[in-house]
């Protein structure tokens, strides 16, 4: 009996070795089929969350339409880095990745994307795509990504708040302290019941405050790092002023009790309900407001003045381990091609990847989009290596300074903001 | 020595069984196959992958190159780590104190068979069998400030006049936390306890009756020795388990406020999958590893 269990147990580690191997064997062969693909390919994409309606409303209507199949997977935005790069330890990567455009640069460093330059080249709009994306997409002259969703950060208002807290409805900010002025108006018109508050941001989120506060340094004329993105310079005057303003709206507590603990998930779920009078947020969110809801879109300004926007929203390229470079690259090129610019991009709403497309027939019919497709020329997208683990990172550095300028200590500032530099150069 | 000197004396006795013998041997190597190629495979073979990256600069794509010990020595130079590794021990002890505290009084409740008895067992294990980053994300949204429902009870109820900020401090941050975990693992820990309680004879606990001991000397005398292995048991599980601590302070607070809550393994994750440092990443795993089993030997030999 015993000797029969025996034999049994040996048969099963046996048994589960041979499946194992042929696993990791037949794992290897599907992935493949060479780059000569032979019928209908099915490729695979991975997006993250952020950018979810636009990337599918793309591969609904490129399925609809091609023999060639694009499988999304859709990853939770604050999960999709490490996901990306446990994927790819693992040579485990989709055949195309889509990833927030100031990720770009370190993922082409490190390889993880496929040089596409002879094809970008050789589109006829290659002159087109825009600037910003394609700038941080590029290494030592190689093109790795195209643009795929262009997120701009503005001001929204809400018109009816406005109207019963006694503002003019048509009438947005026109700088930082006209904004504070009427958030502040909001807060003790409305505020009283605590359901309404003037504005809102994400106060415990590193990439909501580049997303948010930046633009109204740069609108002012001011840098928040060198051009190299190795040196940090957000203690220089154009960026503490703008801290001020907003430490101010919280102390006054014009800003919704939870801003100090957003972490960024929600962040952006609180204006469509109506309860917040002004305040930034992603371009990419005005087609998903409800319908009923009368909104104002204002550029952000500096203190003073200005215009400037952070353009953000996710670059997508080929991996670097992909059997399916042809298949994947007749997807992307698809993307960025008239059809899926004009009749799914732009008509809903969204910001073009295209420059020359700007002027098209959807657009027009609302003067909030023209107003954001016309900030793609003035706003900027930071370029720094280690853009990820300085800013976005929850433990990194500029998430503490952030929090400290607006929330804590001033005196602790200049060794933090030495510390973000310290993370650049790393 | 003494085994071999009788198996050999019984192989002497019987003639020639040493076929046999070896046949047991090999039957033996069989039974400990399975479990052997397990531990191999998700175990050892990781290990030395570990170990191996530890001594590499190891990019995500492409050939790692040779660098120890580079990896080991800028530890010292992560303020990040060397502030995990305080908050961890503080996290732990308090932890264990708590835990163990909390379980021990649900498993003195729950001893005794009494009618209705097993409700409140299934009640107090109940939050066991929620996965943790659930129970993580549970929390954060009964203790969320704009649609957690604890806010307004305290309010009706009279006990608070605003909304507590359960995780906007450090400190408030690190008792919901706790109070998280004690949820989520009293019923598990009482669980163990009560397995201990219950190999107690009750011959013990008369004899110390009539001789006259009181509760509390029932309780310090005869129970708490004798709980003492059952006890020791829970303690390296609670103490290996926070030492290790990551979905709790990933899921609920997020390393926050301002990384007051970053435990050890979360800054091992941020070096891997934030700074894609995975040489980096895998000597503070082999440090943590190390410390680990160098604190699990001392606490079995000083509990045993």
């Amino acid at each position: 009996m015993r000797r029969r269990l025996a034999g049994i147990s040996l048969l099963g580690v046996l048994a589960l070795t041979a499946a194992a191997c042929g696993n990791s064997g037949n794992g290897g062969d599907s992935g493949g089929g060479g780059t000569q693909e032979a019928g209908p390919v099915t490729i695979t994409m991975w997006t993250r969350a952020a950018t979810q309606t636009q990337s599918e409303r793309l591969v609904q209507q490129y399925n609809k339409t091609h023999k060639n199949q694009v499988k999304l997977t859709v990853i939770p935005t604050d999960n999709y880095q490490p996901r990306i790069a446990a994927a790819a330890g693992a040579k485990q990567l989709p055949d195309v990745f889509a990833a927030d455009v100031i990720f770009v640069p370190n993922y082409t460093s490190q390889g993880l994307f496929l040089d596409i330059t002879d094809r970008v080249t050789a589109l006829p709009y290659k002159d087109k795509l825009a600037p910003s994306h394609i700038k941080l997409g590029t290494l030592d002259g190689r093109m790795y990504t195209l643009p795929h969703t262009l997120d701009l950060s503005v001001w929204f208002w809400n018109k009816d708040l406005y109207e019963k807290a006694g503002l003019d409805p048509e009438q947005g900010p026109k700088s930082l302290k006209e904004f504070a002025q009427q958030a502040t108006a909001v807060q003790e018109k409305l505020g009283a019941d605590g359901k309404v508050h003037g504005t809102f941001f994400g106060g415990n989120c590193g990439g909501c405050y580049v997303f948010t506060f930046w633009p109204s340094v740069w609108a002012a004329g001011g840098q928040v790092m060198n051009a190299e993105g190795t040196q940090s310079l957000n203690d220089q005057p154009a960026m503490t002023e703008v801290f001020k303003i907003w430490r101010e709206l919280y102390e006054k507590k014009v800003t919704g009790p939870t801003a100090k603990e957003e972490q960024g998930p929600t962040w952006t779920g609180f204006f469509p309900k109506g309860e917040i009078g002004v305040m930034p947020m992603p371009s990419t969110t005005l087609g998903l407001m409800p319908k009923e809801m009368k909104i104002g879109v204002a550029p952000i300004a500096g203190p003073d003045g200005g215009e400037s926007t952070f353009v953000g929203g996710d670059s997508i390229g080929i991996s670097s381990t992909t059997k399916n470079a042809d298949a994947a690259w007749e997807f992307l090129s698809w993307t960025v091609g008239d059809e899926a610019q004009v009749e799914v991009m732009a008509k809903n709403k969204d910001v073009l990847a295209r420059t020359d497309l700007a002027g098209n027939k959807y657009s027009s019919e609302d003067p909030r989009v023209v107003l954001i497709n016309s900030l793609v020329a003035k706003g900027q997208t930071p370029y720094a290596l280690r853009f990820g683990q300085t800013f976005n990172d929850p433990q990194g550095p500029w998430l503490r300074y952030a929090r400290e300028a607006v929330f804590g200590d001033a005196s602790k500032l200049g060794q933090l903001n030495a510390e973000i530099t310290k993370s650049l150069q790393q | 020595m003494t085994l071999t000197m009788t198996r050999s004396g019984r192989r002497a006795a019987h003639g020639a069984p040493s076929a046999r013998w070896r046949s047991r041997r090999i039957q033996g190597w069989l039974y400990a196959a399975p479990t052997a190629v397990i531990v191999g495979v998700l175990f050892l073979a990781p290990l030395v992958l570990v170990v191996w990256m530890s001594l590499n600069r190891w990019p995500l794509l492409g050939a790692p190159a040779f660098n120890a010990p580079d990896n080991y020595t800028k530890i010292a130079d992560n303020p990040l780590f060397v502030d995990a590794v305080l908050f961890t021990l503080k996290y732990t002890a308090l932890t264990t104190v708590l835990l163990s505290a909390v379980a021990l009084g649900l498993a003195l409740l729950v001893q005794d068979r009494r009618p209705g008895i097993g409700f409140f067992r299934t009640a107090f294990f109940l939050p066991g069998a929620v996965g943790f980053a659930a129970a993580g994300l549970l929390f954060y949204g009964m203790l969320n400030n704009d649609f957690g429902p604890i806010d307004p009870m305290l309010q009706a109820i009279g006990l608070t006049s605003e909304p507590v900020k359960w995780i906007g401090t450090p400190n408030m941050a690190l008792f919901s936390t706790i109070t998280l975990v004690i949820w989520r693992f009293a019923g598990f820990n009482m669980l163990i306890l009560l397995t201990g309680l219950q190999a107690i004879p009750t011959e013990v606990y008369e004899a110390a009756r009539s001789d006259g001991a009181n509760r509390l000397q029932i309780f310090t005398r005869i129970t708490l020795p004798l709980l003492r292995p059952t006890l020791a048991l829970m303690l390296i599980l609670s103490v290996t388990g926070s030492l290790l601590a990551f979905d709790q302070f990933f899921v609920f607070t997020n390393g926050g406020p301002d990384n007051s809550t970053v435990s050890m393994v979360m800054v091992v994750y941020r070096d891997a999958f934030f700074r894609f440092d995975l040489g980096g990443a895998a000597a503070l795993s082999v440090v943590l590893l190390v410390a680990l089993v160098g604190l699990n030997t001392f606490m079995m030999r000083r509990l045993r």
